[in-house]
C-alpha cells in the first residue's frame, strides 16, 4: 500500500471519529455515532497492519496481545457498576498515557522502523515531539492512577500538601524542559529516562493536592492530558488520524475543565493549586454556633410530596455513594401515579465526573427529558412545591448568592430555597465539602430528613 | 522554497482543535460522560504507533526491546479501546426518552 493510500485511510479514521463525537449533541445519534468510531478504529488498526504486510511470527503475537487486552476491556465493560465510572474513566486514562509512553519509548529505541533516523542520530523536531509525548503521557499516567485511587477510596479524598509542593513543581517543569533540551543537543538515552521518569513524579505530585470534589476537573484535564499525549506521538510517527485524534480529545478535556470550573466558580489554576479547605480556615469557625433544624421522617416527607402538584429532585454525589438511583426512580413512578409532576434538577458539578447524575438516572431508567441542566430549570424551583435534596449539599448553598465572604461566593447554585417546601435528605449536619454550613438546613421551609439516601428514600416509598 | 511538511502537519493540528472545539460544545451536557469514555477509546488510536513498533521491528528477533513496549503498548490500547466503546454502547443504550403510553 502507498503511503499516500494509507495517509487517506487514516484521514478518513480521523473523520470518524469527529463524526462519533459529533453524535453525541443528542442521545437518539448518540449511538450510531459510537458506531462509526468503531468503523474509524477497526480501519485505522487494519490499514496499519495491511501496510506494514507482515504476516509473520510477529503477527501472530500481535493478534495474540490484541485478544488479550481486548478481552480484558470487554470484561471491564461489561462488568463495572455504573455508580464506578469516574473511577474506570480515569484508569483509562491511564492506559492511554502508559501506552503513549511505550510508543515513544519504542520509537526512541528502535527509530529506524518508524523512518525517524537511526539509534543516536534522531531528528531534533522529532526528538521533541517524542519526548513531550513521552512526559505528557508519564504525567497522565501517574496522575490518574492517583485519581484513580482517591476515587474509589483506596486513597484519602482529602489533598495533601506540604510546604514548598509548588515551588518544587515549578522547578521539576523547568527541570524537564531542560532536560529535553539537552536530550536534543547530545541524543544520550539515559536523558530520555530521566525525562520520563521525573514525569512520573509530576503527575503524582500534580494530583495529591486536589480534594475528592474536585475530581470533575482533574478528569476532564487528564483527558485533556492524554489527548495532547496522543498529538505528540502522532507528529512523532507522521499519522494524521493520531494528530486529528489527540487535538480533538485534547480540547474537549480542556472544555469540560473549564465548565467544570464554571460550575465551582473557580478558577482553573485555583483548582491546581491546591484544595478549598487550605485557604478557608477562617470562614469554617464563624459557621460553627448551633442553629436549630426541623427534623423530619419518611413519613412526613410522604405526605408533603404526596399533596404536591409538582417535585424536583436534586440527586448528588451523595446519591451514588448510596447507590439510591433505583429506589429514587421507584418513589418517582409512585409519586407520578398519584398526579405529581415529578423532574430532575442536575449541577454541572454534581458527582465526580461531568455528567456522572445522568448516567446514573439513565441506568435507572429515567428518561432522558425528564433531567434538566441548572439554566433550564432553575426558574421553575420558585413555583414547585417540594424540593427533594439528595446527596447534593454545597450546590444548594443560598450563601453562595448573599456572602461575599463565603469560599463558594459566586458559585452557580440550584435556588432550591425558592420552592414552597425542601426536603434535604443528609446522614448527618456535617458541612460538604467546601467546608461551610449550608445555610438552607436551618430554613423555616426545609425539613432535613438525616438516613442513608437510598433508606430514606425506600421507607417514603412505603409510606406513599 | 518547498514547505516542511511537519507545516502541514501542524496545519491539521490547529484545525482539528477548532472543530473539536465547535463539535465539544454541542455536546449535551446529560452526554459528558459518555463523552469522557468515547474520546478514551478513540484516543487509543496509538494502538497504530504500538502495531507499526511490534511488527516493523525485523532485526531478526520479534522480542528486541523495542518489539516488547510495543506489545505492552497493544494490549493496553486494547484494553481501552474495547473498553472505551463497549462502555460506551451500554451507557448511551440507558438514554431513553419517555414513553408516551404508560
Amino acid at each position: 500500500m502507498s503511503a499516500n493510500i494509507l495517509a487517506i485511510f487514516y484521514l478518513i479514521s480521523g473523520v470518524l471519529f469527529i463524526l462519533a463525537l459529533r453524535g453525541l449533541s443528542s442521545p437518539e445519534t448518540s449511538r450510531q455515532g459510537n458506531l462509526l468510531g468503531i468503523i474509524g478504529m477497526a480501519i485505522a488498526i487494519g490499514v496499519t497492519i495491511i501496510s506494514i504486510g507482515n504476516f509473520s511470527s510477529g503477527f501472530i503475537y500481535l493478534i495474540i496481545f490484541l485478544i488479550i487486552g481486548g478481552s480484558i476491556g470487554t470484561f471491564i465493560a461489561f462488568k463495572i457498576p455504573m455508580t464506578a465510572m469516574p473511577e474506570l474513566v480515569a484508569g483509562f486514562h491511564s492506559l492511554v498515557g502508559l501506552a503513549a509512553v511505550f510508543v515513544a519509548i519504542s520509537a526512541f529505541l528502535n527509530p529506524i522502523v518508524f523512518n525517524l533516523g537511526s539509534p543516536g542520530n534522531i531528528r531534533i523536531a522529532t526528538l521533541i515531539e517524542m519526548s513531550l509525548g513521552a512526559a505528557i503521557g508519564a504525567i497522565t499516567f501517574t496522575g490518574s492512577i492517583i485519581a484513580f485511587l482517591k476515587l474509589r477510596g483506596i486513597m484519602s479524598g482529602s489533598p495533601i500538601t506540604f510546604i514548598g509542593q509548588h515551588f518544587l513543581n515549578l522547578v521539576l517543569g523547568l527541570g524537564l524542559i531542560a532536560l529535553i533540551y539537552y536530550l536534543c543537543q547530545t541524543q544520550i538515552d539515559t536523558l530520555f529516562w530521566t525525562v520520563i521518569g521525573i514525569s512520573f513524579l509530576v503527575g503524582v505530585l500534580l494530583i495529591i493536592p486536589i480534594g475528592g470534589a474536585d475530581m470533575p476537573v482533574v478528569i476532564s484535564m487528564l483527558n485533556s492530558y492524554s489527548g495532547w499525549a496522543a498529538a505528540g506521538i502522532g507528529f512523532t510517527l507522521e499519522n494524521s488520524a493520531l494528530i486529528i485524534t489527540g487535538a480533538l480529545v485534547g480540547s474537549s478535556g480542556a472544555i469540560l475543565s473549564y465548565i467544570m470550573c464554571k460550575g465551582m466558580n473557580r478558577s482553573f489554576f485555583n483548582v491546581i493549586l491546591g484544595g478549598w479547605g487550605a485557604t478557608n480556615e477562617a470562614s469554617k469557625s464563624i459557621n460553627k454556633e448551633q442553629r436549630p433544624v426541623k427534623n423530619g421522617n419518611a413519613d412526613d416527607a410522604a405526605f408533603l410530596m404526596k399533596n404536591a402538584s409538582s417535585v424536583i429532585i436534586v440527586p448528588g454525589y451523595g446519591m451514588a455513594v448510596a447507590q439510591a438511583q433505583h429506589a429514587l426512580r421507584e418513589m418517582v413512578d409512585a409519586l407520578k401515579k398519584n398526579g405529581v409532576k415529578v423532574t430532575y434538577a442536575i449541577h454541572p458539578v454534581a458527582g465526580r465526573m461531568p455528567g456522572h447524575m445522568n448516567v446514573l438516572l439513565a441506568e435507572a431508567n429515567v428518561p432522558y427529558d425528564e433531567v434538566f441542566e441548572l439554566e433550564e430549570i432553575n426558574n421553575d424551583f420558585a413555583n414547585c412545591d417540594v424540593a427533594y435534596v439528595i446527596g447534593a449539599n454545597d450546590v444548594t448553598n443560598p450563601v453562595a448568592k448573599t456572602d461575599p465572604q463565603s469560599p463558594i461566593y459566586g458559585m452557580p447554585i440550584l435556588d432550591v430555597e425558592k420552592s414552597k417546601s425542601v426536603l434535604f435528605v443528609k446522614r448527618s449536619l456535617s458541612p460538604g465539602y467546601a467546608g461551610i454550613d449550608n445555610d438552607l438546613f436551618y430554613r423555616d421551609n426545609t425539613l432535613m430528613l438525616f438516613a442513608d439516601a437510598k433508606k430514606m428514600t425506600e421507607d417514603i416509598i412505603k409510606n406513599l | 522554497m518547498e514547505i516542511d511538511p511537519f507545516i502541514f502537519r501542524l496545519s491539521i493540528f490547529i484545525l482539528s482543535i477548532f472543530i473539536g472545539y465547535y463539535v465539544v460544545w454541542s455536546v449535551t451536557p446529560s452526554l459528558h460522560t459518555p463523552l469522557m469514555s468515547v474520546t478514551n477509546a478513540i484516543s487509543s488510536v496509538i494502538i497504530v504507533g504500538a502495531i507499526i513498533a511490534s511488527l516493523a521491528g525485523e532485526t531478526g528477533s520479534i522480542f528486541g526491546k523495542a518489539n516488547i513496549f510495543g506489545y505492552l503498548a497493544i494490549i493496553l490500547a486494547a484494553v481501552n479501546i474495547f473498553g472505551g466503546f463497549l462502555v460506551t454502547q451500554r451507557m448511551l443504550a440507558m438514554y431513553k426518552k419517555k414513553k408516551k403510553d404508560k
